[in-house]
């Protein structure tokens, strides 16, 4: 009740269509990290799949459906995280450094932070819940919509989906 | 009164509607003329910082104001095929000789006799009642948007944001791009009715989401202190800090030529008021008058666009413009994909009730 309540608001409680994680043991071991997208709502929308360089994101039958991934293909280039109108596109490196995870995350809001600055992490609801370093900011696409690299605690893998840069 | 103008086809509303409906037309030949009230073409589309979504055909991932330089270029390209007016309205239709009178700018006024009008006038915002709404403070979400992006001015510090609906949660997130807090945005029913992505990123950036939840008053005198809201089934009332209140409580179509043009009305509660009947190729009872965008019914941008492309192209065909027919399949299979989701479930029950196979004239 009170998890259908908060999902109703904006919030994803649990993995749904839509929002999967990729499986655990090819994303434990690849390379630049692997795209997780929280969209689990059928909408009119699929430029994560036109922008997708290597077909991850599999081509939509219908424009309303849910991205599905082919985890195979992701190269966790990021694309899909500057293009996205929903910034529902995140990519996880989980081989960044030991006990740390990497997440590639759009990021439309002043300031912007620089390589090396460290950044209050966000779950959710937009509680702090660690510290992050920024390892690099890029702008993929041109279009003002930047993507931050940002390392953590591993642990916080599964919260950590905005981050607050604190001058 | 000077002359009568006369024009292939007006345009009534330089919207995302009508410019596409312009940029139709003219490029199958036809002359048009559209009129803007406001002081720049792109009706909403240039207050739209945001990344559209929809496909490639409607600039998906293109943010808003982009897309209205797309389409304008469009228009450009096809020269003084499209002659624009902007801080120019239309104020009446006579419907004995089908005369349009317009006032441009706030002196002058002129007679337009056009062959065929697309109505392209887009939408109104509603309000609701409480306490003190009408003290400076109580704003609009279409009015913050314009003050923000279009003029550059904050609207205040701290917002209440009234209506979780996409409009409602979209302008939280410019807002908060302008340095402003957002202290809540309040929703009455027990769901968002917006886009899901859309709330989850503001929710974690921290902002509340208040399902079943209203404001009861706003709070201040000169200007707006606070706002009282309440918790619509435990009737528990709360104090909010603000400085602004934002209604994003939905819209209501723009009809006011269509009554006066005779055109068949219908009261359809899911396309949010009055809106024309219409055929496929979304021309009303009135042989002349065909419509596009919000005024045909509440919907977004991106589905405007395309009703325009369907308008424009059917009221030059009218004028005998050779125009490709499988347009209006493609055009229309576009809209029938904007429309098949969750999303799409309430204009597409609307619709239904708005549509006439055929008026038996044509």
């Amino acid at each position: 009740m009170e998890n259908e309540k908060l999902f109703n608001s904006g919030v994803l409680t649990c993995e749904c269509k839509g929002a999967v994680l990729p499986p655990k043991e090819l994303w434990e071991n690849k390379k630049g990290g692997l795209v997780v997208i929280e969209c689990p709502q059928r909408i009119p929308c699929n430029p994560c799949g036109t922008s997708c360089p290597t077909g991850a994101v599999k081509p939509f039958a219908d424009i309303n459906d849910n991205p599905e991934i082919d985890y195979s293909k992701c190269t966790g280039c990021g694309l899909c995280v500057a293009k996205c109108p929903g910034l529902a596109c995140f990519v996880i490196d989980l081989t960044f450094a030991p006990g740390k995870a990497l997440i590639k995350l759009p990021h439309e809001m002043l300031p912007v932070p620089a390589k090396g600055d460290k950044v209050a992490c966000l779950n959710r609801v937009g509680e702090t819940v660690t510290e992050g370093t920024v390892e690099n900011v890029v702008e993929p696409l041109k279009d003002s919509t930047k993507v931050l690299h940002v390392s953590f605690d591993r642990e916080f893998v599964n919260q950590v989906r905005a981050v607050r840069v604190v001058k | 009164m000077a002359d009568i103008k006369t024009t292939d086809i007006l345009v009534v509303g330089g919207g995302a509607a009508g410019l596409s409906a312009a940029a139709e037309a003219a490029s199958h030949g036809a002359k048009v003329t559209v009129l803007e009230s406001d002081l720049h073409l792109g009706g909403q589309l240039v207050k739209q910082t945001h990344k559209f979504f929809g496909s490639k055909d409607e600039h998906a991932g293109t943010r808003g104001y982009k897309i209205a330089d797309i389409i304008l270029n469009e228009i450009k390209e096809c020269g003084d095929k499209v002659e624009t007016y902007t801080n120019t309205a239309a104020v009446g239709y006579y419907k004995n000789d089908g005369i349009v009178t317009v006032m441009r700018g706030e002196e002058e006024y002129f007679k337009l006799q056009p062959k065929k009008i697309v109505m392209a006038t887009g939408a109104q915002e509603r309000i609701i009642p409480f306490p003190n709404n009408d003290i400076p403070g109580v704003y609009g979400a279409g009015a913050v948007q314009t003050l923000m992006n279009v003029y550059g001015v904050v609207p205040g510090k701290r917002v209440l944001m009234i209506g979780a609906g996409n409009i409602g949660l979209i302008v939280s997130y410019q807002l908060m791009q302008a340095g402003v807090e957002i202290a809540a945005v309040l929703e009455a029913l027990p769901k968002i009715g917006g886009y899901w992505v859309h709330a989850a990123k503001i929710r974690r950036l921290g902002v509340p989401i208040l399902l079943r939840h209203t404001i009861k008053a706003a709070l201040g005198t000169e200007i707006v202190d606070g706002a009282i809201i309440q918790n619509i089934d435990s009737g528990e009332l709360t104090h909010v800090d603000c400085d602004v209140i934002c209604l994003a409580v939905g819209l209501t179509p723009t009809n006011e030529m269509l009554w006066q043009a005779g055109c068949d009305m219908k009261f359809i509660p899911q396309l949010c008021g009055h809106v024309p009947m219409r055929n496929p190729k979304l021309r009303t009872s009135h042989p002349d008058i065909w419509i596009a965008g919000d005024a045909a019914g509440i919907e977004e941008a991106s589905a405007a666009m395309v009703e325009g492309r369907i308008a424009g192209l059917a009221a030059a065909e009218a004028l005998g413009f050779a125009v490709e027919q499988e347009k209006f399949g493609e055009y229309q299979e576009r809209l029938n994909s904007l429309r098949r989701g969750e999303a799409g479930e309430k204009i597409r029950s609307g619709l239904a009730l708005a549509q006439v196979a055929d008026w038996g004239d044509e």
